[in-house]
């Protein structure tokens, strides 16, 4: 089977949402948010089945509006929440707000994609993420490793802490910090670290990044400057908890240490043009993903700021003496930061990429013009990595 | 004549060998009576056999004398002297001369011979007869003083005999007065000893008063002369008491003497040739050399040190100090010309020290011209500021002179080294001085185009073009740059000294002033330019644009020609030889070029930043669902065409137009209304079937796939047009981007249609090509439709009255 040759889906809509279904660790299964102001907006549920190279798609109504942000629930496959469009009268008002999926739908596809069409399914709204003060969600992010009740949501210039309660039904706005300073401050992107027991948050605005302590509310970093242009995406380093990766419309992709914010730990400048998400692989941090408006997405292998600098050791009795020695020779060579891969399916503006929860060689991305497209880390790294 | 001649030699007494040849000859002619053989007895003619004759009778002679004949007659067939038929021949015999005429001669020959014999007979007798006549008176008057000589020598022999009686006499008395004076002479001998001894004794008592008289006269060498006269004396007989006490005054004077003597040394204010008398005299007197080397020495460093305090002293804290040249002037003639007199004087001296000795002196002068080292650094180090390299230059000319007349003398101390040591670090320094000073006059002129930019903005008025300030950096760098050469070239100049020391002729010239100067600088001011790319730019632009567009096409400039005028510049003056590896003017240029490429793409960056954000904040601040109708084309726009226009008109003022593409027929013509209306139909009219946004996808995908994909932040080439281009090509992908992030009304579309055609209007005539514009406009205003819940585009003949009016 030709396992490097992308797959391609297309959506009807332009779409801009993408996300994995972060708590399915067996089934590669992604998130697609449509952007449609005419229509009613759907939620894809894309299935790739490794095995046969296929896709199968459930499609979810998602009638609320167009959707700008998407993100599933770490705990509950079910669960996710969604940022959107509600546009009512002369206004735009971004909203948010957690749904759940039917049951049926959560673990996979049973239903051929013919059926689906006929029979759009509903979301099911568990509670709504905003209140008077606090509209114009730009994004909402869940808490890593918990058990999908703290959620985070970044309205204009306010951070916000959610509570849900009673399996979600409720959302109690627990605490909530807001950016001070002249002129009309925004936060574009958030991330939730994984790393300290799950108590920093990073966010960006402007040319800014920030880190919050969740605890307190307060602000425990700041990256002044981090990029000449807005600030589009951060990630944080799954492995490395001080590492962070940023993004912006200055085109770089620049590596930060927290610990000390004057100067990026590195910085890359593949793109064209403004570069509008990063992602580090999950389990393998050297793998870093970027997606940009010149419709490329680049697959980088930065190895010297990795958590794994030299690659695996290996364990000698595995292997036979050739390869022992092949491998050997392989991890001696000095590793370099490097561009892995170009992927050039795309043919509009890349909004979105993101690995697979379930299968950390495999990645997708979305372009304005709703193509997805599924792509896999190549073979020959792949072993390298794991050898 | 042959006997006359053979007479000549000795009148006196005539030869008789040649009579008794004619004799032996006559007798032949006698014993051989016959009558037929005569004539032929000669076969030589007389008259013309005269030399003939004459060289037989010279034969002869030199027979007699014992000469051999065949070398007095070169003739080859000379007659052999024992032939016996030879008439003149010593062997001679008649009987077989006869013999042999009768038996080979015909009678007419004998005949011959016969008459010829007797004719020479004849003559021969004649001859002989006036030869005892001219003899015989010589003769008579011979005898006549034989006989008187007899008389004579008979009175003669009677006084000698009285003389011998008389000689006897006077020998007998004089015997007897040398008895009775012996007894005399003997004692006037002795006593002319005992004078001499008591003379010699007189001076040994007067020693000590003359010395000491000398002492005070201080007439120290005459002193030291007598003492040494007295010493070997007194010493051999110093076991007598007298002269023991005369020892011991002498000694105690000499001590004196060596005391004064030392004291003077060591007062020392009467300057180095009389220091070197006394420690002559010192030594005459046998003290000890080594001590006297050292307290020479020791002397010596006393002076010296005080040279070098006066110098330190005009090193001073606070300068009014001399300028250098007066400071190594001061320094050559006292301290080195010192140092000189004392290793001289030493070495005179102490010759006989032997290596110990001079191993000594080189550690003195080593000390001490470390020390004079040390402060010559110091005053050159307060020269490294001054921008007068002549001076420098001149006075490092007279160090390094100055230091090679005690370099030759004292070779094994190495100071001539230690001086070409510090020729070379400070002409090292100065390299980098004159690095220092022409970064600092390339920034220099950086602030001076920085503030001649600024102040125009200021004062609203025109201010110096562009391109002539081009021109001033240009050229006042490069007369930066001769002026370091002309400065740093005066190391290298002929008569200067050390101008012919090896670091000057190959690495100064290469690596120094080619690599470090020149290369150096180059490559620095390329790496400043380089710097305005990297951090000002994202800190919001601190470098005005101009000034990188600047920078950018003098890198350029650099690259084509200004390289490798001054490369060559330098070669000429500096003769570079090959042994270094240096930098080829390839690398330079492409370094500059590289610097000139990233600023120039750092310029389309800045100025696509500038508009973007213009574009931005018009899109991202409007309320664009409840916007009117619109009437005009948005300020913005404008401001962003007059821009692009301003820019238009500053790259143009340094770069080329460029090469665009063959523009279409209708390209002013062509309105992007009409565009916009063709696909009006296919893709906003409102449709409500499924299949219409797949269609609009389909549309827009095929339309992508045959465009090529744009580049957006792509590396621009060194002309107007491209950098037109890029900053548009920014300018547009920052519209499009920010209009997929909004939702427009009716007329928001519309606004956006308006725009984009006065764009599409203005901004075509920028790019390399069109097509571009074309392409990007067209999908912000797919966009934006897309972005409308109610996309109902404007009529193209109202865009157009609009656009026009506006």
């Amino acid at each position: 089977m030709e396992d490097d040759a992308p797959v391609i889906y297309g959506l009807e809509f332009q779409a801009r949402a993408l996300t994995p279904q972060t708590a399915e660790t067996d089934a590669i299964r992604f998130l697609v948010g449509t952007q449609s102001l005419k229509y009613d907006n759907q939620i894809h549920i894309i299935d790739f089945d490794d095995e046969n190279n296929i896709i199968n798609k459930n499609v979810l109504l998602h009638q609320a509006g167009e959707i700008w942000h998407i993100s599933a629930s770490p705990a509950d496959r079910g669960v996710l929440a969604t940022c959107y469009n509600r546009t009512s009268d002369s206004k735009v008002l971004t909203c948010a707000a957690v749904w759940r999926m039917p049951k049926e739908l959560e673990s996979g596809s049973h239903e051929s994609p013919d059926d689906s069409s006929s029979t759009a399914q509903t979301l099911e709204l568990l509670c709504h993420l905003d209140n008077t003060a606090h509209s114009n969600m730009a994004c909402v992010v869940w808490e890593p490793m918990g058990d999908g009740k703290k959620i985070i949501s970044l309205a204009d210039n306010h951070i916000l802490l959610w509570d849900l309660q009673e399996s979600s039904s409720q959302a109690v706005l627990a605490s909530s910090a807001s950016l001070g300073g002249k002129g009309q401050l925004k936060f574009t992107s958030g991330r939730w670290s994984p790393h300290h027991n799950c108590t920093q948050v990073a966010t960006a605005n402007d040319t800014t990044l920030r880190g919050w302590d969740t605890r307190s509310m307060s602000q425990i970093y700041c990256i002044e400057n981090a990029h000449g242009q807005l600030v589009r995406d951060l990630d944080f380093n799954p492995n490395k908890q001080y590492y962070l990766a940023s993004c912006g419309d200055d085109c770089k992709v620049k590596f930060w240490d927290t610990r000390n914010v004057t100067e990026p730990v590195k910085t890359l400048e593949e793109h064209s043009h403004w570069v509008w998400n990063v992602r580090y692989n999950h389990s393998h941090d050297q793998l870093v993903l970027t997606g940009s408006s010149d419709s490329r997405v680049i697959l980088s292998n930065m190895v010297s700021i990795s958590s794994e600098p030299f690659g695996h050791l290996v364990d000698d009795d595995d292997i036979s003496d050739q390869e022992d020695h092949r491998s050997e020779e392989k991890s001696k060579e000095p590793l370099q930061d490097n561009v892995i891969a170009t992927y050039e399916e795309h043919e509009d503006s890349v909004y979105a990429v993101d690995w697979s929860s379930a299968d950390p060689w495999l990645f997708a991305s979305l372009s304005y013009d709703g193509r997805l497209v599924i792509n896999r880390v190549p073979r020959a790294l792949k072993y390298h990595i794991l050898l | 004549m042959a006997p006359g001649s053979a007479s000549s030699p000795s009148p006196s007494f005539p030869a008789s060998r040649p009579w008794a040849a004619v004799g032996a000859m006559a007798a032949a002619a006698a014993a051989g009576p016959s009558p037929g053989s005569r004539p032929g007895d000669s076969p030589e003619g007389p008259e013309g056999e005269a030399p003939e004759r004459r060289r037989k009778a010279h034969g002869m002679l030199k027979l007699y004398y014992g000469l051999s004949e065949g070398e007095a007659a070169g003739r080859p067939a000379g007659p052999d002297p024992l032939d016996p038929t030879d008439l003149n021949g010593a062997h001679f015999d008649p009987e077989v001369y006869l013999d042999k005429l009768r038996r080979e001669c015909p009678l007419a020959q004998l005949m011959d011979s016969e008459t010829d014999m007797v004719r020479q007979i004849r003559a021969l007798d004649s001859d002989m007869q006036t030869l005892v006549y001219e003899n015989y008176n010589k003769f008579i008057s011979a005898t006549d003083t034989i006989r008187k000589m007899k008389n004579d020598f008979r009175k003669m022999e009677d006084e000698m005999d009285r003389l011998a009686t008389n000689m006897a006499v006077i020998t007998d008395f004089s015997a007897r007065i040398s008895a009775t004076l012996q007894d005399r002479h003997e004692r006037i001998t002795k006593l002319a000893g005992v004078h001499a001894l008591l003379r010699k004794l007189q001076f040994l008592f007067e020693l000590p008063s003359r010395l000491t008289k000398c002492v005070e006269l201080g007439a120290y060498g005459q002193a030291v002369r007598y003492q040494g006269r007295a010493q070997a004396v007194l010493q051999q007989y110093q076991h007598l008491p007298s002269f023991r006490a005369i020892q011991d005054d002498c000694q105690v004077i000499t001590a004196r003497l060596a005391q004064q003597l030392r004291q003077r040394f060591r007062e020392g204010g009467s300057g180095a040739p009389e220091q070197a008398e006394c420690v002559e005299l010192l030594l005459a007197l046998g003290e000890p050399a080594e001590e006297l080397c050292e307290e020479f020495l020791a002397h010596a460093r006393g002076r010296l040190e005080e040279e070098l305090r006066s110098l330190e002293a005009e090193l001073g804290p606070s300068p009014p100090a001399p300028d250098v040249l007066e400071f190594t002037d001061h320094g050559g003639s006292g301290f080195v010309g010192g140092l000189c007199q004392v290793a001289a004087a030493y070495q005179e001296l102490f010759a006989a020290q032997g290596p110990a000795g001079a191993e000594r002196l080189a550690a003195f002068a080593r000390e001490l011209g470390s020390r004079y080292f040390a402060l010559v650094e110091r005053r050159l180090a307060q020269e490294q500021g001054g921008g007068d390299n002549s001076l420098l230059v001149r006075a490092l000319d007279r160090f390094h002179r100055r230091l090679r007349a005690p370099g030759a003398l004292l070779a094994a101390a190495g100071l001539a080294e230690a001086a070409t040591e510090i020729v070379e670090r400070v002409a090292r320094e100065r390299l980098g001085h004159h690095l220092q000073g022409l970064r600092a006059a390339f920034l220099g002129c950086l602030t001076d185009v920085r503030q001649a930019l600024a102040a125009p903005r200021v004062a609203g008025k025109e201010g110096p073009g562009l391109a002539e300030l081009l021109a001033n950096v240009a050229s006042s760098i490069l007369s930066h740059i001769k002026a370091s050469l002309a400065a740093v070239h005066l190391f290298t100049a002929k008569e200067v000294s050390f101008s012919n020391k090896p670091y000057f002729r190959g690495e100064f010239c290469s690596q120094g002033v080619r690599e470090g100067l020149i290369v150096g600088f180059i490559r620095s001011m390329c790496q400043t330019a380089q710097s305005f790319c990297d951090s000002p730019g994202e800190k919001g632009g601190a470098t005005p644009p101009a000034l990188l567009l600047l920078l950018s096409r003098l890198c350029l400039d650099y690259e084509t020609a200004t390289i490798s005028y001054i490369l060559t510049l330098t070669d000429e003056q500096f003769l570079v030889q090959d042994q270094f590896p240096v930098t080829p003017v390839s690398t330079l240029c492409a370094e500059a070029r590289e610097t000139a490429r990233r600023l120039l793409t750092h310029y389309v960056k800045v100025q696509g930043l500038v508009i973007s954000q213009m574009l931005r904040k018009s899109v991202e601040t409007r309320d664009w669902l409840s916007t009117l109708e619109p009437r005009n084309v948005r300020a913005v726009m404008k401001r962003v065409v007059e821009d692009t226009t301003a820019i238009d008109v500053q790259v143009g003022l340094l770069y080329e137009e460029g090469v665009r593409k063959a523009q279409s027929s209708d390209s002013s013509k062509r309105t992007f209304s009409v565009y916009s209306s063709s696909r009006q139909q296919g893709r906003y009219a409102p449709s409500y079937t499924p299949s219409a946004p797949m269609d609009t996808n389909l549309l827009s995908n095929i339309q992508k796939l045959f465009s090529e994909r744009i580049d957006v932040f792509s590396p621009v080439e060194f002309n107007k047009v491209s950098v037109l281009t890029g900053i548009i090509k920014i300018s547009l992908k920052t519209l499009l981007e920010c209009v997929r992030l909004r939702t427009f009304g009716r007329f928001g579309l519309q606004q956006v249609q308006v725009d984009c055609h006065f764009l599409q209007l203005y901004l075509w005539r920028f790019v390399a090509d069109e097509e571009l514009v074309h392409l990007l406009l067209d999908e912000v205003v797919a966009s934006a439709a897309l972005r409308c819940p109610d996309p109902v585009p404007m009529e193209p003949s109202v865009v157009e009255v609009i656009c026009e009016r506006g």
